[in-house]
């Protein structure tokens, strides 16, 4: 059930991406000022439009690319950042060790969204800087379960037997240690992916992130504002979008680490 | 203990020391640091002056020892906008964070433990797939379309809440139940899960072999064992709550410490947003010192694996 729901709305957020411009007729920036707040099942419109007349159902298919983009280049930085840096914490222990995670407990000091605001407010706005924010305040995950994961790894049976076949260290690091760890990553990986996309929203709904008219849930969300009080389907179709592709990639992520890691708590 | 105790204290100052120079290493990040501290009325031709005025000709680690004894002291300045004590500012919003993080924690406790609780002891039963199916929207809904949605119904179309500011109870209601929403999933989910071991001990089957009326059973024997992971984890997410106000307080107008540091971003105060990010960063750290702490002294293992 879990797996199934999950899939699907992971999909149906892919599908949504991928074809963005194949899947409506409309020009997701083209305004018609005629055609303004139209409620939805307004023909053409299944959703209906917004305050300039855009077609809300092609600005909300626009928006999961860019949710979906930012999200998946976000979970790739960190992945490899705090993948790497969580393999070197667990293997080589000692000082690198001490030093990593200390800068992961100063990184956790701050809560997630104030500093990757914070961050973002300071190198200026952007669409790198946002998956460059996110990725300074995301990376700590990984390298905190990665670490436990190797410690735990490589006091098997199997990477001592190979260091004493005379394997090199790198090489007992990413041909032995890192494939029994690679299964963490993709679930962490997974939990964090809908974490990004709704970080990414709120940073955008605040005024921050991606601005008008790039078609992005947060900023739609936060233009919809405006007109609560004669337009709601503005605020309910751009936030279930994301709620609902949030929901997806938590299943499945759910789903993952039922499967792949029960033990790990994330 | 006493040792447990001391390195724990140490570890946490050590952090504070540490996230007061990230914040001092994040006014570098841009590039040029003078440009977050002009006033907004100012000219080009004024920089430079600026830039000696506020000390940033001198040797990084001068600027550095400067700031940190700064900090150390509660001087992160004035604000630019209202000319007041940064830090002041800060300390003036926080008796509304905490008012509305107090609430969201009390509604989080009196909802999703039993609700954790029930959805563990009566596995795969209705109750457990419609409570488990909560938690996870929960988890799911970001708070901000939560908070429009509910503005939208409670105050906008029933009129029977206000649409933000703060005053009466009535204005606590949408903010705390917003900002509990994600938290109280966590926790419920949390909750169930710690029981569900629990539930497996071998002590309990004893309980129950001698006898043990069901409600005793979970009252005494498992609520008791699964409390120590709940609080630890419920202590830890409390100071996420922090980042949850960032975003529900600008949403409900609540005149707390995360719209104070909302409002400083916008208009480039950022000696009031230092300020804010290395309060709420000590905060923090003094909460998982706290909570640490109790788990030490609820739990005898933890304290002899530390020391």
């Amino acid at each position: 059930m879990k797996k199934y729901l999950g899939v699907a709305l992971t999909l149906a957020a892919l599908v949504a991406a991928l074809a963005a411009p194949w899947l409506t007729a409309h020009d997701p920036l083209r305004a018609d000022f005629a055609a303004g707040l139209k409620p939805p099942g307004t023909p053409g419109h299944p959703l209906g439009t917004d305050q300039l007349g855009r077609d809300l159902l092609t600005r909300v298919l626009h928006g999961a690319r860019l949710a979906l983009f930012i999200g998946g280049c976000t979970v790739l930085v960190t992945a490899l950042v705090g993948g790497l840096l969580g393999l070197v914490a667990g293997f080589v222990e000692r000082w690198p060790s001490a030093v990593i995670m200390r800068i992961a407990d100063v990184q956790l000091s701050f809560p997630f969204i104030l500093l990757a605001l914070t961050i973002n407010v300071i190198v200026g706005l952007g669409l790198r800087n946002i998956i460059l924010s996110l990725s300074a305040a995301g990376w700590v995950v990984y390298a905190r379960v990665v670490r436990g994961e190797v410690l735990s790894v490589k006091q098997r049976d199997f990477v001592h037997a190979a260091a004493a076949l005379g394997v090199g260290r790198t090489r007992l690091l990413f041909r032995h240690v890192l494939p029994n760890v690679a299964p963490s990553i993709i679930v962490v990986a997974s939990l964090q992916f809908s974490q990004f996309i709704v970080a990414e929203a709120a940073i955008s709904f605040l005024g921050f992130g991606v601005q008008p008219p790039t078609p992005a849930w947060g900023s739609m969300l936060s233009e919809s504002r405006d007109f609560m009080y004669v337009a709601w389907w503005l605020g309910a179709f751009p936030g279930a979008a994301l709620a609902l592709t949030a929901l997806g990639v938590n299943l499945l992520g759910d789903w993952l680490r039922d499967t792949l890691d029960p033990k790990l708590r994330v | 203990m006493r040792g447990y105790v001391l390195a724990r204290l140490a570890q946490s100052l050590l952090v504070v020391l540490l996230s007061l120079t990230a914040v001092f290493g994040m006014m570098h990040l841009g590039g040029d640091p003078v440009l977050l501290f002009l006033p907004q009325d100012i000219q080009a031709k004024d920089v430079e002056e600026f830039r000696q005025r506020l000390g940033f000709n001198d040797p990084l680690l001068v600027q550095y020892g400067r700031f940190m004894a700064g900090a150390l002291r509660g001087d992160f300045g004035q604000s630019l906008r209202y000319r007041e004590d940064a830090l002041g500012l800060v300390l003036g919003r926080l008796p509304a964070t905490l008012l509305l993080a107090g609430t969201a924690i009390v509604l989080t406790l009196v909802v999703a433990v039993p609700v954790g609780v029930l959805t563990a002891v009566r596995r795969d039963t209705a109750v457990d797939h419609v409570g488990s199916i909560a938690a996870v929207l929960g988890q799911a809904t970001p708070g901000f379309w939560l908070g429009l949605m509910l503005i939208y119904v409670f105050a906008v179309q029933l009129r029977w809440l206000p649409t933000g500011g703060m005053g009466t109870v009535r204005h606590l209601v949408m903010p705390a139940v917003v900002l509990a929403a994600f938290y109280a999933a966590r926790v419920a989910r949390l909750t169930r899960s710690a029981t569900l071991d629990v539930l497996n001990e071998e002590f309990i089957k004893t309980a129950r072999a001698k006898g043990l009326a069901e409600s005793r059973v979970i009252a005494k024997h498992t609520l008791r064992n699964s409390a120590i992971p709940i609080v630890t984890l419920a202590g830890l997410e409390a100071g996420q709550l922090l980042g949850g106000a960032v975003v529900t307080e600008t949403i409900f107008a609540w005149p707390g410490l995360g719209r104070l540091t909302v409002q400083a971003l916008v208009n480039r105060d950022f000696p009031v947003v230092l300020a804010a990010v290395s309060f709420t960063s000590i905060v923090y750290t003094t909460m998982n010192l706290f909570v640490d702490l109790a788990y030490g002294w609820l739990d005898p293992r933890v304290r002899v694996r530390a020391s």
